[in-house]
This record gives structure tokens, C-alpha cells and sequence, in this order.
């Protein structure tokens, strides 16, 4: 205790000295540790966002792109597939859970995304209140929405064109919530999940909504809007100006699926008849006449005929946005992702490959910066040692008197050494409080700007080795100082004066 | 023999030299508890060599240093240490108060580095005793050099030490001073049943003390 109170004392000596050590400790210490948590808690996030989907399928280009928007939702996602080519692969049998995905509209900024109810239970999202969807533009949301949203069970809302803010709103076809989600810490809680249909039904009325207004200012609303159903859009803009020949067009996409002939029997009928809501009818029972014997494309027909009775609404081409495959067996992963890619028409996406190339980007940006965080330490080491070894001359005396008080070498050596190590524990002590406050702040900014929840509050393992390596930075500081102390000739120093 | 009757400082054949020029020479010294003597001899005959060679700061070439009845060269390191801070009260020419702790904490640290047992009431009475009664909180900054060498003073008697060294301690002090601590040194000394050794040049010491030993600059 007596050494512990000489050394508070001395540094009470030079206080301004003292004081700035102990910042430039704590500035460095803050920005390590601020590092460390963001580090941490940004791959723990993603990998827990990315946690049971082994594969992503999408539209080829950058596979980054494609994970960050299907899995962490966000990026724009690279555009649209064809559902039928997606569940051709998720027919594979080395596919254990295919969920599809359709983006392309979000309300306040949170995504609304077709799917099925698997995709939830992925992140183990059970339902807080309500029930899934069962109906058309019914949806569940999830938690953090709920909050910052303020929607509740029975709450509806319109959603709005595009993945940002600001966008053209479905305001005459809202969504009406039916269930909120559990909190899971996962991206879920930032999502607002709806049937596929509900989606697709959606960009069906906006297709009509677009080319009315097309028709009247001549705007173009994909580009407007960036909406990944654009490749729509900009057929309607090339080809149609009207009704009839959107189906045109529409047809057209059927017919390089389905019957050739068929559809251009269909498109002559339209030319000479215009368009005509009993004929319209009359051409979807020709297609239910000849047969199209997948089971989803009659649910599918089913509801168009509801849609086009109701809406005058064409028929709109079948896409969804992603797929996330979960493998049955693992042994899957050393196939199934070159086959997808060597087929040509989608791409497969790893998420844990792409996390770690995300992660390795991320990575150097952040090396850098803990780099540049540990010359400030060094810089702190650096003044604590000029600060105790300058001191050391002036204090030669006292250090003298010490011993003819009867204090022994070690104690002098202590001494010093505990003034170097209260320097850096007071550093320490202020730039963890700093770290987690600021990692706090970030966090709150973080959440409420870009959907990444981070905190201040939590302790990671690698902190405990960063405590004591940097009580040991000041201990070392210290050493040359304390082996000087130790080394005090008293008799030449009296001698001296 | 016992501890009580043993000599407060017994010096025989004692030399001391840097390199080639022997500082220190002498053939017996010796010095009884409870009485008092002083150290004189012109400048250069090594006096300060020989207090901080009676001290253990330093040791002899050849000659044995018995302090209190122990020899000195028997003891190393640590054991050096706390034999010299529990037995040996040391007054400086300078008096190296620690700048960083106030007079009450300067006295009490070798109060606890001279015996470890912390005497809150004697530290107490013995600067009220040198008039320092009320400056207990002040930092050694502020005092007056009469003050400050009584302090030093205090610091050096405070844990009851068997043999009480100084060195110049009148040399700073005007006359009334000087008479005042050369007298407290004495007081205290005899208190406690101490030897007292004062190494001076001062002529106003001789005279007061018990006795004289003079050192003479070696050949």
C-alpha cells in the first residue's frame, strides 16, 4: 500500500504529464477495443445470418452481390430467375429445404419479402402474435419492424416500390399485418415476409399502374425505380402502349416455354379483337385446354383468372429473386455448386464462402485501422517511458533517501513499475469505457440507419488477452526506468547532493 | 556480551578507496549508546565516506563495521536494507524530503519502511515537539528550509533507531537554528537511549557534543 500511495503521489506530481499519458493510452485502447467488438460482432452477425443456407441461387454475376442481397438483404439484389429453373434444382434430391424468394418493394425502408413460412422457422422465428399468411397481401413482420415501424396485428401498410425509401407506393393495394415475429437477432427481425403471390400479385397491379402511367406522362417507372422486376418493364416500354400488346409480349415469354402455336393463334386473336375482358377469359380456358400439367402453374392460372377478371390484368412471367437451398447432405457441397454454375442459366452462391471473402475485405480495412491503433499505443508507451525516465534524474534524491529509510532495490524497481502500470490501467480502464461507449453509440446509429444491430455492451474473449497485453505495454514502459531505480548508487548520490 | 552493552558503533582497521586513492583510513573508532560525538576533520578527509560507510551504503576494503554489535559486512542486499532502516536514523546536509508526499506522509513512510508498525500518535507529538504542528497536510514545497530540516529531523528519530547520523545538519541553519537542532538531535537521542554521530565542520557543534573524533585526510 505504501508503494501504491508514493506512486498515485508522484504522478499527482506532474499531473498534465500524467493525464495526457493516460489519454493517448485510453485513446488507443478505445479504438482497439471499438475494433475488436465492431470485428466481432459483424462476422458473428453474419454468420448467424447465413446460418442453414448452404446455397444461393440466383441470377449469374457477382456472387457477393447475390448473397448480400438474398441473404443479409443488403444490396440490390442482381436481378430476377425464373422459378421453374430455380425448382428444377431444388428437385434435386441432394437439396434437403428450397426457399424461394421475391424482392422488390419494402415499407420505411425494411424489405418486403415473398417467401414461404420455412423461410422464418430457418432463423428459428416463431410467431409472437397472429398467424402466417395465408391470403393475398396478408403479411408477418418481424420484430424490430414491428417496433420502429409501429405495426401491430390487424395494422396495414402500403408497400412502396423499390428496396429504399421514398419510392412509388402500392397505396391502393396495402398489406394488412396478420402476425409479428419473435425477436431472433438475426436479419428476419428487419423483414416484413408475405406469400409469394402477395408479391407477384403486387407487380402485377403495378405492371397495369406503370403503363397507366406511361400512358399518360410517358415516364418510365422501372428506371425510376429501380425495380428488379425492370426486365419487365422495359418490354412493355418497347413493345406496348397499350393493353393488347403487353399480352403480346406476355405471350410471347409463354410461348418459348410452353406451345408455340398456341400463342400465336392467341396473338392473332388479340390483334383482331383488342382487348376484351370475355375474351381474355376465353384464352386462359385455351391454355387449360391444352394442358399445361404442372400442378403450381394451375393454382397459378387459378388465380390470374381471378386477377384478370377482377383487374383486367395480364399475366405476369413467373420470378422470383433467389433461392436458398439447404443441402440434404453435406457431401453436396462438392457437387451440386459447379454443376448449377456449369449449367449456365443461374448461378450458385456459397454464403459461408462469400462471408469469409466479405470478411477478408472487411478484414483489411479493419487490420489497418487496429494497426493505426496500436502505434497510438505505442505513442502511450512511448511518453510513459520519457515521462518516468525523465522524472528518474530529478528524482535520484528520493529515490536515495528510499533506501536509507530502509526500502531494498526490488521495492525501488516495484515502485517504478507501479507507476507505469497505474498509468496504463487508469489508460486502460478509460479507453474500455470509451470503446464500449462509443461500440454503443455506433451500434444505436448503426441500427437505426443501415439495420446492423451492434453493441457496446458485451465482452469478447479476445478483450481479456487485449487487458493484459496492455497492462503489460505500461510494465514494460516502466522497465527501463525501474531497472534504473533499481540500479540507484546512494552513496554517490548523497555524495552529490 | 550483551546487545545493551555493545557499542553503538565499533570501527577497526577500516579502509575505503576509489581505485588507487584510498578516501577513508583509520584504526578504530568506536562509539557507546547513549552518547554523543562528532565527526570533524577539514574537507576531503572523507567524513561523508566514512557516515554512509557506517551506514552500509557502501563498503569497506578492509576493516569490519560493527553497528549495534552487528558486522555490517555479514549482511547483504535486503537484510542491509531493513537493518539499516530499522536501526539507523539518517539526517542529510540536503534533506530529501519525498516532493510528492506532505510532511505527515514523509514521516510516517519511515515510520513504516523502519519497522513496518505505524505510530500515528508519536508522529504526532514529535512534530509538535519541532513546532510543526500545524503543517502536517503541507507538501516539503512550501516549507521553510528551518522547517524542512526539522521535519527531516523528525523523519529520522520517528521509529526509534539505536544510532542517530547526521551529516552537516547545522551547515543550512543560522545560529538559533543550529543550537535548536543540534539540541533536538541530542534530546532525542537520549531518549530513546541512542548513540548520536554528527559529521561537521561546523565549529559551533564541537563543544556541545559528548566527544570529538577527528579524520584526517589519508597520505
Amino acid at each position: 500500500m505504501t508503494w501504491l500511495r508514493l506512486a498515485v503521489a508522484n504522478l499527482g506530481l506532474s499531473p498534465l504529464t500524467s493525464a495526457v499519458n493516460v489519454l493517448l493510452m485510453a485513446l488507443g485502447t478505445a479504438s482497439i477495443v471499438l475494433l475488436l467488438l465492431a470485428g466481432s460482432q459483424l462476422s458473428e452477425t453474419m454468420s448467424r445470418d447465413a446460418r442453414g443456407i448452404d446455397l444461393v441461387l440466383g441470377p449469374t454475376g457477382s456472387p457477393v452481390q447475390l448473397v448480400l442481397s438474398a441473404v443479409y438483404h443488403a444490396d440490390v439484389p442482381p436481378g430476377n430467375i425464373r422459378l421453374e429453373e430455380a425448382e428444377r434444382w431444388a428437385d434435386d434430391p441432394r437439396v434437403g429445404t428450397a426457399i424461394p424468394l421475391s424482392l422488390g418493394d419494402s415499407y420505411r425502408g425494411y424489405r418486403i419479402v415473398g417467401t414461404t413460412a420455412e423461410y422464418a422457422e430457418l432463423y428459428g422465428a416463431g410467431l409472437a402474435t397472429g398467424r402466417f399468411w395465408d391470403g393475398a397481401l396478408e403479411a408477418v413482420v418481424g420484430s424490430a419492424v414491428a417496433q420502429s415501424a409501429g405495426l401491430s396485428l390487424g395494422s396495414s401498410f402500403a408497400g412502396v416500390h423499390g428496396l429504399e425509401e421514398g419510392g412509388h407506393s402500392h397505396e391502393s393495394h396495402p398489406y394488412r399485418v396478420v402476425g409479428v415475429l419473435e425477436p431472433t437477432g438475426t436479419v428476419v427481425d428487419r423483414l416484413i415476409l408475405t406469400s409469394l403471390e402477395s408479391v407477384w400479385d403486387l407487380h402485377a397491379h403495378e405492371t397495369s399502374h406503370a403503363h397507366e402511367h406511361e400512358d399518360e406522362a410517358g415516364g418510365d417507372h422501372a428506371d425510376e425505380h429501380g425495380h428488379v422486376y425492370g426486365h419487365e418493364h422495359g418490354h412493355e416500354h418497347d413493345d406496348g402502349h397499350d393493353h393488347a400488346h403487353e399480352r403480346d409480349e406476355h405471350d410471347h415469354d409463354h410461348e418459348n416455354s410452353h406451345d408455340h402455336a398456341h400463342q400465336h393463334d392467341e396473338h392473332d386473336h388479340d390483334h383482331e379483337n383488342g382487348h376484351d375482358h370475355a375474351h381474355e377469359r376465353d384464352e386462359h380456358d385455351h391454355d387449360h385446354e391444352h394442358g399445361h400439367d404442372d400442378a403450381r402453374e394451375h393454382d397459378r392460372h387459378d388465380h390470374n383468372h381471378k386477377h384478370v377478371a377482377e383487374h383486367d390484368q395480364p399475366d405476369p412471367d413467373r420470378e422470383i429473386t433467389a433461392m436458398l437451398i439447404r443441402y440434404s447432405s453435406p457431401m453436396a457441397a462438392m457437387t451440386m455448386p459447379r454443376e448449377v454454375n456449369a449449367a449456365g442459366a443461374l448461378q450458385a452462391a456459397a454464403p459461408a464462402m462469400e462471408v469469409s471473402r466479405i470478411l477478408q475485405l472487411v478484414g483489411i480495412g479493419l487490420d489497418g485501422l487496429s494497426a493505426f491503433s496500436w502505434v497510438l499505443i505505442l505513442t502511450a508507451a512511448l511518453s510513459v517511458f520519457a515521462a518516468l525516465y525523465g522524472s528518474l534524474r530529478a528524482r535520484r534524491g528520493d529515490l536515495a533517501i528510499l533506501r536509507c529509510l530502509g526500502a531494498t532495490r526490488w521495492e525501488l524497481l516495484i515502485a517504478l513499475l507501479l507507476e507505469g502500470l497505474l498509468l496504463s490501467v487508469l489508460g486502460v480502464a478509460l479507453g474500455f469505457l470509451t470503446g464500449h461507449g462509443a461500440m454503443e453509440l455506433l451500434g444505436g446509429w448503426l441500427e437505426s440507419t443501415r439495420g446492423v444491430a451492434l453493441t457496446g455492451w458485451t465482452w469478447i474473449p479476445a478483450q481479456t488477452l487485449l487487458l493484459f497485453s496492455l497492462f503489460g505495454v505500461g510494465a514494460v514502459a516502466a522497465a527501463i526506468p525501474a531497472v534504473q531505480a533499481y540500479r540507484t548508487d546512494v552513496a554517490r548520490t548523497l555524495a552529490e547532493g | 556480551m550483551s546487545d545493551s552493552v555493545m557499542p553503538a558503533v565499533d570501527v577497526t582497521d577500516l579502509s575505503f578507496s576509489y581505485g588507487d586513492n584510498t578516501v577513508v583510513s583509520m584504526e578504530r573508532c568506536r562509539l557507546d549508546r547513549g552518547r554523543s560525538m562528532a565527526v570533524i576533520g577539514p574537507s576531503g578527509c572523507g567524513k561523508t565516506t566514512f557516515l554512509h560507510l557506517l551506514a552500509g551504503l557502501i563498503r569497506p576494503a578492509t576493516g569490519a563495521i560493527r553497528i549495534l554489535g552487528q558486522d555490517l559486512t555479514q549482511l547483504r542486499g535486503a537484510a542491509l536494507d531493513r537493518f539499516r532502516g530499522r536501526n539507523i536514523g539518517l539526517v542529510f546536509q540536503r534533506f530529501h524530503l519525498l516532493p510528492a508526499l506532505n510532511v505527515r506522509e514523509n514521516v510516517l513512510l519511515a515510520q513504516r519502511l523502519g519497522g513496518g508498525r505505524i505510530d500515528a500518535a508519536r508522529v504526532a507529538t514529535l512534530l509538535e515537539q519541532l513546532d510543526l504542528g500545524g503543517l502536517e497536510q503541507h507538501k516539503p514545497s512550501m516549507l521553510s528550509q528551518g522547517q524542512a530540516q526539522r521535519v527531516a529531523i523528525t523523519r529520522a528519530l520517528v521509529h526509534g533507531p539505536q544510532l542517530i547520523m547526521a551529516d552537516e545538519p547545522t551547515s543550512a541553519l543560522d545560529d538559533r537554528h543550529a543550537e535548536q537542532a543540534l539540541a533536538l538531535l541530542q534530546a532525542s537521542a537520549q531518549t530513546v537511549g541512542a548513540a548520536l554521530l554528527v559529521v561537521t565542520h561546523d565549529q559551533r557543534v564541537r563543544g556541545c557534543l559528548d566527544g570529538e573524533f577527528e579524520m584526517q585526510v589519508p597520505a
